[in-house]
Parts: C-alpha cells; structure tokens; sequence
C-alpha cells in the first residue's frame, strides 16, 4: 500500500485511549480541595499505574540503624545528604536527590532503602515531605 | 552599439537558530540561499554549554558516572560506559564476565529505545506526526522494560566502576522475552511503513546525500557513516565487554537494498536494521549469560581508596547508538578527582558531515537533514568564551586556539 497510515489512524480512532486518567478524568481546577472531596467520598480517584518491582522513589531512612558514619554523603552526586554531626545521623534533602540510590548501596547498616512513593512535587523544596531525617 | 545589460543575481542569507521552533536544541545554522536552494551553509556551536567537564573534575568517579548519565538523557548509558571504561583502563580494574553481559543487554537496550525514538523524530520533521505516535507507541515498550530491569526510565543508574548494579534474574527473563516479541512482531509494520510508504520515499531518498568519500574525509561516525557504506563500529572493530562473543556484524544499507546511497532514506534503513540487531544481541546475552559475580569490588570506600592511588590516564570508547564516543581520564595520584576529564560525544563528529549533506538542498529539507544524523547538541558543546568585563562572547582564532591546546596537552603531560 503507497499510503500505509490510513489503516491503522481509522483504526485508532475507534480503540480505548492508552493514557491512564490519573487523578481523574478531567484535571480538577484545584488538585487540593479534589483530595479532600475523595477523602469525603464525593469523587473518585483514578489510580495511577502501578510501580515495578525495584522501582526508585522517595528515600526510607532507618534512623535508629544509622551509625554516622558519612560514608553516603561522599558518594551522593548531588550533595543531597548533610551530616548532623551532633546527633551523628543524616538528613535527606529530596528536591536535590536524583534518585540513584547510590547512598543506598553504599550503607553498611543497609538504613536507607528506596520506596515506590513518587508524588513528590510540591511548590516548597524545603517542606516536611521532601526532606527525610 | 550598446553591450546588453547584465543581470546580477545575489544569494541572501538565512540564519536559523539558536534558538527556532524547528530546532529541539540551541544551534546556529547560517545559509546562502538561492531561491528555495541551499549554496552554503554553516553551523555555529557553544549555545549551551554546561560546563559538565569541569564539575566532573571536582567530583570522584562514582559521582561522576551519574554527572555522565546526564550529558544526554538519551545515551544515559553510553556516556556512563565510556567513562567507566576510560576510569578501569586507567585504574587496572576488571570485571566479572556475568556484569560484561548485562552492560551488553543495557547498553542494547538503550539503542532500541534511541534509534525508535529517532524515527518518531524524523517522521515528525517531515510531518507525518501519526508514525511518530506510532513509533513512540512501540518505544514506550522497551522504556517500561528498562523500568523493569533498572528502576528508572530514563537516566538508568545501573553502570558502576568494575561491574554493573542490577541483576538480571530467572524472573525477570519472560517479561524481557515478551517486548522483544512484541518488537519482532511489530517490525515488519515500522520496516512497510517508513520503507515502503510514499511519503516517506519522496521526502527522504535522493535527499541529504553523504558520499562514502566525505563521509570518511570528515570522519562521520555511528548510523550516519555506516548509511554512507563505511564499515565502521566500535563494538565490531574492538570488541569491548561481552561484543566479542556475540554474532555481530556491521549494519550497511546494502544488507536490505543492495545499494548505497547515503542519503536520508539509507540512514532510516540502517537505524531500522539496528534495532532488529539489538534485539538479536539481547537474546544471545540471555542465552550465553554466565552466573556470577555483578561487580569486582564490592565495596566503593576501597573502591575509591585504589582511584585515589592511581596515576595514570585512560580511555574509554563505546558505540553509543550515534555513534562512537570517547572519554578520557587522568589521575594524578594524590586525589580521586580526576585531573581531567575530557567527553568526546557522537554528535561532535557528526557535525561536519552537515555541510556537504544539506548543500544543494531545498530549505524544507533542512529538519529532516538536519535530523538524520540524531544530532544532540548539549552532549557536544565544549567550550563557551564570554569576555567578562563587557559580556560578549568572542571567538579565538586558529592560532589561539592551536597555542592553547598545545599548553593544555603540555599541562596535563607533565
Ligand atoms: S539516591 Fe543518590 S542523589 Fe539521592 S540521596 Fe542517595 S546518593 Fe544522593
Ligand atoms: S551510610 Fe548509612 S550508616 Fe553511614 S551515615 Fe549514611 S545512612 Fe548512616
């Protein structure tokens, strides 16, 4: 066939779109107050896709195994860890991690692992979910 | 008598660039135009310099690798492969065969997902945007498979300095079967529909023509150099990691059509050729695969303690699905930083090729030519000079530039 598109383009048009509609189908004006409505039981959530096994997300840290050894703040690349050298632990400043999980390799005390959490955005860097201590 | 009047005819010029709707990156083209004709053109680099080197050089290896991955988001494991390599041919570390395969199966992998999504860009330069959903429609396959195998979709963070990060194991085998079936299935509708189609035919063959000739005189590397029918990959010519082992050979457009003409329609045969290679490496690695160690030296302090050590250079080359690219490292013994680091990407060597290409051609066809070489722009630029006091950029000349190079190369020999 010379024109080899027009097949399969009718054809599309008639399939059930591939995008998973996450939050929900029609962008809600206000993604907060939509949250507090399925919470009420008032809307629904469309789930997002599920994350595969070894997925990288938000960093777990293991405080009480942290020995402070700083070991994970000379291999991050993103100068993403600070030492509290008082306390001899850590904090994690997640809006600076890329997410390479090379502090986790690195931890003799296997204290920092990686969650499948990935709704991090937020208009604050610096707020209570992005920093993980 | 009077002489008859002469008519004079001037071309104009066309800048496009740096900054244009058509252009993905900042680069600078300058044509002569005549008529809808390209006579001339040039192209001015240095929009987007990043200064990635020189972070690099303030940073240790194991840094570095996820600096590298961000050199190009595409070839998020060529950059880190060459310069894993250039770090254990400097340092004298080896790795475990088992890690040799799965490197083969990532950085294979990568090239799937690069040359199909190049394909969605290039049917979209010539704007027919329902083959790039097509295409793209089949590359969001391999990237949740590389989702699968290494956690992320884009920068993969699997490469490490002896060795690799992720495992491969017996469960993961099906899933990584059944994309690559999904592929083999789907190839013969990619191969009708940019081969085959009309369109495709008008806007590409005949166009942008690279001959053998120039090809080798600019030392064009990857799909755009083998299109014009010069033998030449790295992972063929020296086999690095497990590639020595596997049935690979070189992709030349004649393979399909019998012939060789180097212009844009032989670069999208070639291109498609690859990924049907890829996935023929992938499989042998799953089959040949030895069990075994993922990494040398498991622990990274002792790792590092041994760079550190290390007064020496190296380089590491590795066919990134552009092309060759080559990184070099020096060490001077008393730091892990390294005292330099110097990237050569692809694209740096496909530049060249641009003129001789896009000469002669209509100016509609500049995306497309422009395109076919899967340029990447960021990867490429080196160097930026800004004139502090009245911030203007200014250019150095040959002689300069000769003389500041020759003080460089002294530097780092010493
Ligand atoms: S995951 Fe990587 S970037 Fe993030 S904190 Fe750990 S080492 Fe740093
Ligand atoms: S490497 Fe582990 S034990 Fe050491 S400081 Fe970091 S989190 Fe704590």
């Amino acid at each position: 066939m010379r024109f080899s598109m027009i097949l399969p383009v009718f054809k599309q048009m008639f399939k059930k779109p591939w995008t998973n509609k996450f939050p929900a189908k029609y962008q809600p004006s206000s993604t907060t107050k939509f949250l507090t409505d399925v919470e009420a039981g008032k809307a629904k959530l469309i789930l997002p896709i599920e994350t595969p096994e070894g997925f990288r997300g938000k960093i777990t840290y293991d405080k009480e195994a942290c020995i402070g050894c700083n070991l994970c703040i000379k291999v991050c690349p993103c100068g993403a860890i600070e030492a509290k050298p008082k306390e001899k632990k850590i904090k994690i400043y997640l809006s600076r991690c890329c997410f390479c999980s090379q502090c986790n390799d690195i931890c003799p005390k296997d204290c920092l692992k990686m969650s499948n959490e990935f709704l991090l955005a937020d208009t604050d860097p610096y707020s209570k979910d992005l920093i993980v201590e | 008598m009077t002489k008859k009047e002469e008519t004079t005819k001037t071309t104009y010029q066309l800048p496009i660039g740096p900054i244009h709707p058509a252009l993905k990156e900042p680069v600078m083209f300058e044509f002569e135009i005549d008529g809808e004709r390209i006579v001339d053109a040039d192209v001015i680099l240095g929009d987007i310099h990043r200064a990635i080197e020189w972070a690099g050089m303030r940073r240790n290896p194991i840094q570095i690798i996820y600096l590298a991955e961000r050199i190009c988001g595409i070839c998020s494991i060529s950059h880190p492969i060459a310069f894993i390599r250039a770090v254990e041919n400097a340092c004298d570390i080896g790795s475990p065969e088992r890690a040799e395969y799965l490197r083969v199966i990532q950085a294979e992998l990568e090239r799937i997902c690069s040359h199909m999504l190049w394909a969605g860009v290039a049917a979209h330069e010539i704007g027919f945007d329902s083959v790039l959903f097509l295409t793209w429609q089949m590359r969001e396959k391999a990237l949740d498979l590389t989702e699968y195998l290494t956690g992320n979709r884009i920068t993969k963070g699997v490469m490490t300095i002896g060795g690799i990060r992720r495992d491969i194991t017996k469960d993961q085998i099906p899933k990584i079967n059944e994309t690559l079936n999904y592929f083999k299935d789907n190839f013969e509708k990619l191969r009708h529909v940019f081969l085959d189609d009309k369109t495709f035919q008008l806007r590409s063959q005949g166009v942008g023509i690279l001959t053998k000739e120039d090809a080798l005189k600019l030392c064009a590397v990857g799909p755009t150099t083998r299109a014009s029918g010069i033998k030449k990959d790295v992972r063929v010519d020296q086999p690095y990691f497990a590639y020595g082992d596997l049935d690979i050979d070189y992709i030349t457009p004649d393979i399909l059509t019998g012939e060789v003409n180097g212009d844009v329609y032989d670069r999208i045969i070639v291109r498609l050729l690859e990924v049907k290679q890829s996935i023929g490496l992938i499989e042998q690695c799953i089959d040949k695969m030895p069990e075994g160690d993922l990494v040398s030296e498991p622990k990274i302090p002792k790792l590092l303690a041994q760079i550190k050590k290390t007064k020496a250079e190296g380089i590491g080359r590795h066919e990134a699905p552009r092309g060759e690219c080559v990184h070099y490292v020096k060490f001077n013994g008393d730091s892990e930083h390294p005292y330099t680091w110097k990237v050569r990407a692809s694209t740096y060597a496909n530049i060249l090729p641009w003129i001789p290409m896009l000469k002669g051609e209509q100016i509609a066809d500049i995306p497309i030519v422009a395109a076919s070489t899967d340029p990447c722009m960021s990867c490429t630029n080196r160097v930026a000079i800004v004139d502090n006091d009245n911030h203007k950029k200014y250019e150095l000349d040959k002689e300069q530039l000769h003389q500041l190079s020759v003080e460089k190369t002294r530097r780092l020999m010493r």
